[in-house]
């Protein structure tokens, strides 16, 4: 990993337009930067806008304002040509390993279509030899070029899936839940093949999924997401060790532990109520409606994006000492109960 | 190790009280296309009153056919029991003709499934898929039905439970799905719960929710649950005991603790060292290579025999007999054997 900037994302919203002028806010603003060589997870429950995230960068979606720069490029202004180019250094692994793959044609075909729409190859036994060494990279053999995806245990298909998204060597791959459609041991083998890939071809992961432990796991960094908006970002020691946000304290807590003497012992906090709407989120902190710390200045002014420690950012009145000496920074509960 | 008070509790409940269920060399197949599968061959296990059993095992291993066929929803055919019993309350639930049967489902043994919306009739208000079970089963009036329904909402902890009871499944969220599921299934206080892999459609803080309401209802009715589950975390939270199975076999019992601490058979360990933990910083993940045998034509030996490390020679030829490490603790493992090098 170096300190060179390879995305950067900033001030990111993409809506949806839901009828009836009104709007949903699936990212609402957020920024963040991935250095080169990197794995960044961005992590979150479903409907926080983790995919939507991870497909706007990609350009996959146009944004609704915002910025998303690849190596200093804006990604929503590329045209024709440019887009093109870009295209095969920016890839995507997608989470449903039955559903990614085209039924009808074989392993070859798909991990060769992306060389065939972008000419990477004269004749087509330099493009099968590509193939063969991809098939091998990623643990499977050359035997398997012919088959079709039905064939496949979903583990085999997640491999068939990565293959494809290396078949342009790209320098960045977003993982969108990739392994969340696994059984648990499969899981483990996926986890370290991509990371063996990182450390062979030098790779740039943005790694999406919801489950905080295996994304601890294999990430530098992790950002958390709520209702549109990134509350936390920082090192995946740092966001276990050290939780600003009540929100990634909530979440870290939820998470069960397999090993009965911690798990019975632990104290949890339980977040009441569910997930508010984005079409209509609470004024302010979008998280207020559920925090246990929730303030009368929560609902009246958005929380700024801080950074707290080196690296460490939150987005939290509780954090931030201009705010906290305001008149209305009392917590709501106390009065309500 | 000095327990806490609880622990020993937790301990002594599966040896000092009754039996609610015993299942005997349950074999279950289905005839497909490709030949026939047998999901599960041979399974045995005993659930005693007013614990949480949990079944743990990857995809195919058989958990949720052991499930179906105990609340007899194997469909036949293609499904075939071909051997073993269901002794509920000395009663063989295999055997039983369907009329009998229907008195025993959803009235003493009910289920919850994964997927709370497909769970639900999205045409009825909740209200009347509340009360169908006790109408039908119960012949409680319509009154005293609803009172019953209310009761059963607040328990769950579905806020506002008169004006919920009017609505359709499409007007809930998953969570607020899970718990209305949660009391259709308890509403007629049945003596054992089945619940398939009953969070894992759900986030994790609705699934910390869920579970904290499972521990709550079973302080309160004393039921009897089987929870189906491929979630470690989740089995650490509210099991008691722990069936592990691979390729339609139990291949390991145990106590909780027994189960997480001193795993005695080459799956267990490697699911439980293939499984990321958040509260380990630096930790080596060990996938287990590999896949599970094809059922078509399942090995004769050990079925783990081609993914073991320690594989000897006879795993391939003889399945192991089971070895009891203590009175809870049983793993059929040639490991066990001390004619095996690596014996401990």
């Amino acid at each position: 990993m170096t300190e060179e900037v390879l995305l950067s994302v900033k001030g990111l919203k993409r809506y949806f337009d839901v009828g009836r002028g009104e709007k949903l806010k699936a990212v609402d603003g957020i920024n963040f930067d991935i250095k080169r060589g990197e794995t960044f997870g961005l992590v979150g429950e479903s409907g926080c806008g983790k995919s939507t995230a991870g497909r706007t960068i990609l350009g996959l979606y146009n944004k609704t304002d915002g910025e998303v720069l690849y190596d200093g490029q804006s990604v929503h202004e590329m045209t024709g040509k440019e887009r093109h180019a870009f295209l095969k250094k920016m890839q995507m692994i997608f989470q449903d390993p039955y559903a990614s793959l085209n039924p009808r044609s074989t392993v070859f075909d798909i991990i060769a279509e992306p060389m065939q729409i972008h000419g990477m190859y004269e004749t087509k036994e330099e493009m099968r030899t590509h193939v063969n060494e991809l098939l091998e990279d990623v643990g499977l053999n050359r035997d398997h070029a012919n088959r079709y995806p039905h064939e496949f245990s979903g583990g085999q298909r997640q491999r068939i899936g990565i293959a494809r998204s290396l078949a342009l060597d790209p320098e960045f791959i977003i993982a969108d839940e990739p392994i969340s459609a696994l059984d648990v041991s499969v899981q483990a083998q996926v986890v370290k093949l991509l990371q063996r890939l990182q450390r062979e071809k030098g790779l740039t992961y943005l790694f999406i999924a919801h489950d905080l432990s295996m994304v601890k796991y294999i990430s530098d960094r992790i950002g958390v997401m709520y209702l549109g908006h990134m509350v936390e970002l920082t090192t995946s020691a740092q966001l276990y060790d050290k939780p600003l946000h009540p929100y990634t304290q909530a979440l870290l807590s939820a998470i069960p532990i397999p090993d009965p003497d911690i798990e019975e012992s632990r104290e949890r906090i339980l977040l009441e109520g569910e997930l508010p709407s984005p079409i209509n989120p609470p004024s302010g902190c979008v998280f207020r409606t559920r925090c246990p710390y929730a303030m009368g200045v929560c609902a009246e002014l958005k929380p700024a994006w801080l950074e707290k420690d080196d690296g460490h950012f939150v987005a939290c009145h509780l954090n931030d000492v201009q705010v906290m000496s305001r008149s209305d920074a009392i917590p709501v509960h106390a009065k309500s109960s | 190790m000095i327990l806490t008070k609880q622990q020993v509790l937790n301990t002594n409940k599966a040896i000092v009280t009754e039996k609610v269920l015993t299942v005997e060399d349950l074999h279950v197949s289905f005839t497909t296309f490709g030949g026939e599968v047998q999901a599960l061959r041979g399974v045995t296990f005993d659930l005693y009153k007013g614990e949480t059993l949990a079944i743990v095992g990857e995809s195919g291993c058989g958990k949720s056919v052991t499930a179906n066929t105990i609340m007899g929803l194997i469909p036949q055919p293609p499904g075939k029991i071909k051997n073993g019993k269901v002794l509920f309350k000395e009663k063989n639930l295999v055997k039983m003709s369907k009329s009998r049967l229907r008195k025993v489902q959803g009235v003493d043994i009910s289920m919850i499934f994964q997927d709370p919306m497909t769970a639900l009739n999205p045409t009825l208000q909740i209200g009347e898929q509340l009360t169908e079970g006790l109408r039908t089963h119960q012949k409680l009036s319509k009154a005293a039905a609803y009172t019953k329904a209310i009761e059963m909402l607040n328990m769950v902890g579905i806020p506002n439970p008169k004006e919920r009871m009017k609505q359709y499944p499409h007007q809930f969220s998953g969570g607020m799905r899970q718990r209305i599921v949660i009391a259709i299934a308890l509403i007629c206080e049945p003596e054992l719960l089945i619940a398939d892999e009953p969070t894992t459609a759900l986030d994790v803080t609705i699934q910390a929710q869920i579970l904290e309401l499972f521990i709550e209802i079973q302080k309160k009715m004393g039921v009897s649950i089987i929870l189906i589950t491929h979630d470690l975390g989740v089995v650490a939270k509210i099991a008691d005991r722990i069936a592990v199975m691979y390729a339609g076999k139990i291949i390991e019992t145990g106590d909780k603790r027994e189960i997480f601490y001193t795993p005695q058979h080459p799956y267990t360990k490697g699911l439980l060292n293939s499984v990321p933990r958040l509260d380990l910083l630096e930790e080596e993940l060990q996938p287990i290579e590999g896949t599970p045998p094809d059922l078509f034509s399942p090995p004769k030996g050990c079925p783990f025999t081609d993914r073991c490390p320690f594989a000897m020679e006879v795993c391939g030829e003889v399945y192991p007999e089971s070895t009891e490490r203590s009175k809870t603790h049983v793993v059929d493992c040639w490991l066990q054997d001390e004619r095996s090098k690596l014996f401990s």
